[in-house]
C-alpha cells in the first residue's frame, strides 16, 4: 500500500527553521509544505512590491531554503510553500539564486492568479455590504484564496519546489495528495479527508504539544525541543499523525481535537476552494506513542465560490504603554486613563475610536465579571484609531507625557505609530480566477 | 467547579468570528458539559448583550463542542485596538467559568 509523508515547515511567517531542518534531514518525506502567510501578510507585501518591484514575496524565504533544500534534495522531498506572497515569480528567482548558491539542480514552478485586485470593484465586502470599489485609493491588494489545481500541475509537470501566493491553507498539502495519488477533483471524500490532513498540519507545532501546554493540567514533554507534525497518508486519504522520534512534544487525541476545531466554524461544512469538507463524524485515535490515527471525514461539491481577502488602508495606529504598582496601582492607571482621554478629546473626529485598558486587570475580557483583588502592579495601554499619522503621533506622545505630568510612579513607557492595513472579505466566482504557473529550471552540472 | 476542571479549550479567530472548542478531559463528564455549558451560557459570561451571537456545534464521539461567536474581536485582528486582537487568550476566560 502507498503512503505519502507530508510534513509541516512552519506554521506561520516566523516559525522556526529548526524543527523543519529535522524534518528534511532524517524525515524520509515526499512532500515538505511551508505555510507563512497569515491575513494581513499579503496586503503588507504588496506594499512592499509597490516600493520595490523585486521584493513582496517572504523575506526568510532564502534563510529557509538555504536550511532545508539540501537534506530535501538528498532525499527527494518536494517543497511546496506559500512564501511567494504578493510576488511568486520574484520569490522563484530567489529560489533559483539559493539553488545556484548550493550547487543543486531543481525545477522551481511559481504559481500565479489569486490577485485579483483588478477584478474586485463590483463585488461587495462581507463587512459593509458596499462594493470594494468604494475604497478607492485606500484598496491595497485583494488576493483570492485558490485551490489545490495550480500547484498539482506544477507537481505534475515536474516541479521540486512549488511556490505559491494566497490559497487555501489546506490546499498546499492537499496538492501533494491529489498529485501523488492521481485523485479525481469530484472525488468529495477523499479531498475531505485530504483538507483534513492540511488542516491539521496547516499550524506546525499547534498539532505536536504547542499552544496547549497548561501546567498541571496539559502536560508537555521538552517543550523546549518541540517536533513540527507529519502525517502518513493512505491512498483513501485517512492518515496517521505523527512526530519524529527524539523531538520534544505530544502528539495525543487532545492536542490532535484541539487542531481539530481550531478557526473551524461547522465543522460539517467547512468551506475550501475545492471541496466543502466535512469534519463532523472525525474519529481521532491514539494508536501508539505520539501515532494519532485521523480517520471519518468526509466531503461534498465546492460551493463555486472563492474567498477573497481586500486589504486596504484604514488609518493610523498611535498606542502606548505605561506601568504603575503597589497599593492604588489601579486607582493610578484609571487616573492616568482618565487624563489620557481628557488630553485627547481636542482632537475630536481625528481618532475615530480608543480604548485604554490595564493590562493584568481588564486588557483580555473587560466584559467578563471578575473578583476583586489586590494587583501588586498593572500596565496602562492606550490605543487609538486615527485618520492621520500625526494624531496617532500625538496620542503616543500623551502617554509618554503621563512620565512627568501623570500620576506618581509610573514607569516602563512604550510606544508606537504604524499604518493600519484593514482586511475585508469578499466571494468571487472561482471561474473568475485563472490560476497559472511558470518553470524555473536550474541545471548544476557536477564536475 | 470551574469548567477547566472538566474541560480543556483552543481559540481560533477568522475576521471578527472568535471560535472557542471545549473538550472533556473524561468520556462521563461530556453529558454534563452538554447541559450546562450551552450558548445562552457562554454569551452571558463573555459579556455578549445578544445571545443570538453564539452557535454551538457538537461532535460527541470526541466529546468536544465548538462555540462560534460573532462579532467578538472588536473587528477582527486587523484592525482591533484589543492588546489580544486574534482573541487567543478567550479559551483561558472561558474556562474561569462556573458550571
Amino acid at each position: 500500500m502507498t503512503i505519502v509523508r507530508i510534513g509541516a515547515g512552519a506554521g506561520f511567517q516566523g516559525d522556526r527553521i529548526a524543527p523543519a531542518v529535522d524534518l528534511a534531514e532524517r524525515g524520509n518525506l515526499d512532500f515538505l509544505v511551508f505555510e507563512c502567510l497569515a491575513e494581513r501578510t499579503i496586503a503588507l507585501a504588496q506594499q512592499a512590491r509597490l516600493k520595490t518591484p523585486e521584493a513582496g514575496f517572504d523575506p526568510l524565504l532564502a534563510r529557509r531554503l538555504r536550511a532545508v533544500l539540501p537534506g530535501c534534495v538528498r532525499n527527494g522531498t518536494r517543497i511546496v510553500t506559500n512564501m511567494g506572497a504578493a510576488n511568486p515569480q520574484g520569490a522563484a528567482a530567489c529560489a533559483a539564486r539559493v539553488a545556484r548558491d548550493l550547487g543543486l539542480s531543481v525545477k522551481i514552478a511559481a504559481v500565479m492568479g489569486d490577485d485579483v485586485v483588478d477584478r474586485i470593484g463590483p463585488f461587495g465586502l462581507e463587512e459593509t455590504g458596499q462594493p470594494a470599489a468604494d475604497l478607492g485609493a485606500r484598496l491595497v491588494s485583494a488576493n483570492a484564496y485558490i485551490g489545490c489545481r495550480g500547484i498539482v500541475a506544477a507537481l505534475d509537470a515536474g516541479a521540486d519546489i512549488v511556490i505559491c501566493g494566497r490559497a487555501s491553507d489546506p490546499a498546499l498539502f492537499l496538492a501533494p495528495l491529489v498529485h501523488r495519488f492521481g485523485w479525481a477533483m469530484d472525488d468529495w471524500d477523499r479531498l475531505g479527508r485530504g483538507t483534513l490532513v492540511g488542516h491539521m498540519l496547516e499550524c506546525a507545532a499547534q498539532v505536536t504539544g504547542g499552544y496547549f501546554a497548561d501546567p498541571g493540567r496539559k502536560s508537555v514533554p521538552d517543550l523546549a525541543n518541540i517536533g513540527f507534525p507529519l502525517a502518513e497518508v493512505s491512498e483513501d486519504g485517512n492518515a496517521v499523525l505523527t512526530k519524529l522520534p527524539g523531538t520534544g512534544g505530544v502528539v495525543s487525541r487532545a492536542t490532535c481535537t484541539e487542531q481539530l476545531l481550531y478557526e473551524i466554524h461547522d465543522p460539517a461544512r467547512y468551506l475550501q476552494p475545492d471541496v466543502v469538507a466535512d469534519f463532523s463524524r472525525v474519529q481521532i485515535t491514539e494508536i501508539g506513542p505520539d501515532r494519532v490515527a485521523l480517520t471519518g471525514a468526509s466531503g461534498s461539491a465546492a460551493t463555486g465560490l472563492l474567498k477573497v481577502s481586500v486589504g486596504y488602508r484604514d488609518g493610523w495606529l498611535g498606542e502606548g504603554q505605561i506601568s504603575y504598582a503597589g497599593a492604588q496601582c489601579v486607582a493610578r492607571g484609571e487616573l492616568a486613563l482618565g487624563l489620557l482621554q481628557e488630553r485627547l478629546s481636542i482632537c475630536g473626529d481625528r481618532i475615530a475610536e480608543a480604548r485604554g485598558d490595564l493590562i493584568g486587570w481588564n486588557a483580555i475580557a473587560p466584559g467578563v465579571t471578575r473578583r476583586a483583588m489586590d494587583l501588586p502592579e498593572v500596565r496602562l495601554r492606550y490605543a487609538a484609531r486615527c485618520l492621520d499619522q500625526d494624531t496617532a503621533q500625538q496620542v503616543a506622545e500623551e502617554v509618554e507625557s503621563l512620565y512627568l505630568c501623570g500620576p506618581a510612579a509610573g514607569g516602563g513607557v512604550s510606544r508606537q505609530v504604524r499604518e493600519i492595513i484593514g482586511i475585508a472579505a469578499a466571494l468571487m466566482p472561482a471561474d473568475l480566477v485563472p490560476v497559472r504557473f511558470e518553470m524555473t529550471e536550474v541545471s548544476h552540472e557536477t564536475a | 467547579m470551574k469548567l477547566h476542571e472538566l474541560a480543556h479549550a483552543r481559540t481560533g479567530d477568522k475576521g471578527d468570528i472568535s471560535n472557542i472548542s471545549v473538550i472533556a478531559y473524561r468520556a462521563e463528564d461530556w453529558p454534563l458539559l452538554q447541559e450546562r455549558v450551552t450558548e445562552a451560557r457562554v454569551a452571558a459570561y463573555l459579556g455578549h448583550a445578544d445571545p443570538a451571537v453564539v452557535t454551538r456545534y457538537v461532535l460527541p464521539q470526541l466529546q468536544a463542542m465548538n462555540f462560534v461567536i460573532r462579532g467578538a474581536l472588536t473587528g477582527g485582528v486587523t484592525r482591533s485596538l484589543a492588546l489580544d486582537a486574534h482573541g487567543k487568550c478567550l479559551a483561558s476566560v472561558l474556562l474561569e467559568m462556573e458550571v
